[in-house]
């Protein structure tokens, strides 16, 4: 049937089996950000760091400099890498505040909530493009920065010298990215402003890490650092990565901390993300 | 032997909470195939209903069943086989209307060619085939009802719920609207529960009615049936001791409810008729100034259910 013939016909096509809306809300997501430029221009900015550390181990393998030297490709390296890609872990989770805030603005849930999906489903397809982005700019420069020491070099004795590498640079990112999906959804689904959204999440990261210095200072005590969930990365990040700092807080503590704000966020989330809000 | 036809919704003794508000009582009803209207007072529990036949609202009690399924046991099979039109104004954001109905198509399983060629042809059905590229943010709100109809019907359900369609349109909107909804069920053989809580819409697209008031069912059945056949019913207007009148017409056994300021609507289930309502005024010593024997509409039915004295 042409498509400017306005009569209604049935459907006696093909429907996929229950389970599979997630991929579609995730795809609708990862395919409606790319077209703002300003996104595209924060992951293109997001890649100048792995240039750098790309040009670092060229340099350091062609031509290997001593332990200690800019140059010099170790662990730390990566470690510092990961570390470094903070600010763009920040500035992409800021870009998804409106992931669940903007279908609440646009009563979207009852729409989304009569389709032949479930709130989990909901839930999952709108934690996958954070996670795909935070990924794509921790896990996967760091796995390719990986990939391009064993190319200039031409040997696996870095890699076989440092396996713990891998297991280590996936933890740190997955870490991060869970942590940073998880709350920004969860925050998202109790606002229908992105905008108060991105605040409230600014708000926790550095209000967090300026209340972590301010206690510090008048009580001498680094175990404030718990109160800080970025601080608390930073020591989950080092230990898997067998760093030698001595963290401010037991790493129980930091994984019991994100752990914690990872179950706060689908506590939130089981709460908020309902078709029909109830107030008692 | 007759073949009975099963209902396409089926509720029994469900009561539904909202916070401390009882939004539905005990309520028992079936609804049958084809165009069924749910009519009620605002308030009246009938969004509610939907909600909790979508299993978006779970009920305090009762059990519903939606074209034979369960709404506890099986909810995702029964939201692929219906369509849902919400009362208030709801899209995803940032969307044209064709992406955002193949979306729609999308989420209820259509392959993505299938579900972008469903919503071509269903945008063009509701109207909206020339404005489909613009972003439905910047939609007036007549064609906001549009392509919530367009996406309720893009996947092609069974039962189609449609709450308060018409709600601020513009008279040639609501006629256009109306004249879809009539469409789809009598033209295309979908069943449809249309809620409304104007009369004359669910008179014109409906063929049964069911009658909503504070939470439980006031009346149900054929508008025909209900309505009853012609002539019973007298507009009256009186001049002189109003309630005195209304109280002998009430001891005689009649109904009677206001319409606007001074008419009245007299029921005469028997073959009494006019000349009666004459010997009583003049018993009563008021004058009757205005005697009209009228088709009996919904909305007798309506004030005589949810009893509008």
């Amino acid at each position: 049937m042409p498509i400017h013939d306005q009569g209604y016909r049935h459907y006696a096509g093909l429907r996929a089996p229950h389970g599979r809306a997630w991929m579609v809300i995730a795809w609708m997501h990862l395919t409606t950000i790319v077209k703002y430029r300003p996104f595209l221009f924060l992951l293109l900015a997001s890649c100048a760091p792995f240039v750098v550390y790309a040009v670092r181990i060229y340099a350091g393998t062609i031509s290997p400099q001593g332990t200690g030297s800019f140059f010099s490709v170790t662990p730390e390296l990566f470690l510092n890498f990961l570390t470094g890609q903070s600010i763009f872990v920040f500035l992409i989770t800021i870009a998804q505040a409106g992931l669940i805030a903007d279908d609440r603005r646009a009563n979207a849930l009852q729409l989304y909530l009569s389709k032949p999906l479930t709130r989990i489903e909901y839930i999952t397809g709108k934690l996958v493009p954070p996670m795909i982005w935070l990924l794509g700019v921790t896990w996967l420069p760091a796995m390719i920065l990986l990939v391009l020491q064993v190319a200039f070099s031409g040997s696996f004795s870095f890699l076989r010298d440092n396996l713990f590498l891998l297991p280590a640079i996936t933890l740190a990112s997955l870490m991060r990215t869970l942590l940073a999906a998880f709350v920004i959804l969860a925050l998202s689904s109790l606002s229908k402003s992105r905008r108060f959204v991105s605040v409230m999440y600014a708000g926790i990261i550095f209000f967090t890490a300026g209340m972590h210095q301010t206690l510090r200072a008048i009580t001498g005590s680094r175990a404030w650092a718990a109160i800080s969930p970025g601080d608390m990365l930073d020591v989950i990040t080092i230990w898997v990565f067998r760093g030698r700092a001595v963290p401010p807080v037991p790493v129980p503590v930091a994984l019991a901390v994100v752990l914690g704000l990872v179950l706060l966020s689908m506590f939130i989330l089981e709460r908020r993300v309902r078709a029909v809000e109830v107030v008692a | 032997m007759a073949t009975v036809v099963p209902p396409v919704l089926e509720l029994q003794s469900v009561s539904v909470r909202y916070g401390r508000n009882q939004a539905l009582r005990d309520v028992n009803v079936t609804f049958p195939k084809g165009a069924v209207g749910l009519l009620g007072p605002n308030g009246a529990g009938k969004s509610t209903m939907i909600k909790a036949v979508l299993g978006l609202l779970p009920p305090e009690r009762g059990q519903m069943r939606v074209l034979g399924l369960d709404v506890r046991q099986a909810p995702l099979q029964i939201r692929r086989r219906i369509g849902y039109m919400p009362e208030s104004d709801s899209h995803i954001p940032g969307m044209n209307a064709v992406s955002f109905v193949a979306f729609c198509a999308e989420l209820a399983g259509l392959p993505r060619a299938d579900a972008m060629q469903r919503a071509h042809e269903v945008l063009y059905y509701v109207g909206l085939g020339e404005a489909r590229y613009r972003n439905v943010e910047q939609y007036s709100t007549g064609m906001k009802q549009r392509i919530k109809l367009a996406q309720a019907l893009v996947h092609d359900p069974e039962l189609l719920f449609l709450d308060e369609p018409t709600n601020g349109m513009d008279p040639k909107g609501r006629d256009e609207m109306l004249e879809l909804v009539r469409d789809i069920a009598h033209n295309k053989q979908m069943n449809l529960i249309l809620s409304s809580h104007l009369l004359p819409d669910v008179e014109y697209a409906c063929d049964h009615v069911v009658v909503l008031d504070k939470g439980t069912i006031a009346t149900q059945g054929p508008i025909e049936a209900l309505k009853g056949p012609g002539g019973r019913v007298f507009e009256l207007r009186v001049k002189g001791d109003a309630d005195g009148f209304v109280a002998a017409l009430h001891a005689a056994g009649l109904e009677c409810h206001a319409t606007d300021e001074d008419v009245m609507r007299v029921f005469v289930p028997d073959e009494r008729g006019a000349p009666f309502l004459f010997q009583l005024a003049a018993k009563q010593r008021v004058q009757v100034r205005h005697l009209r024997a009228s088709v009996p509409t919904l909305e007798d039915v309506f004030a005589k259910a949810v009893g509008e004295q």
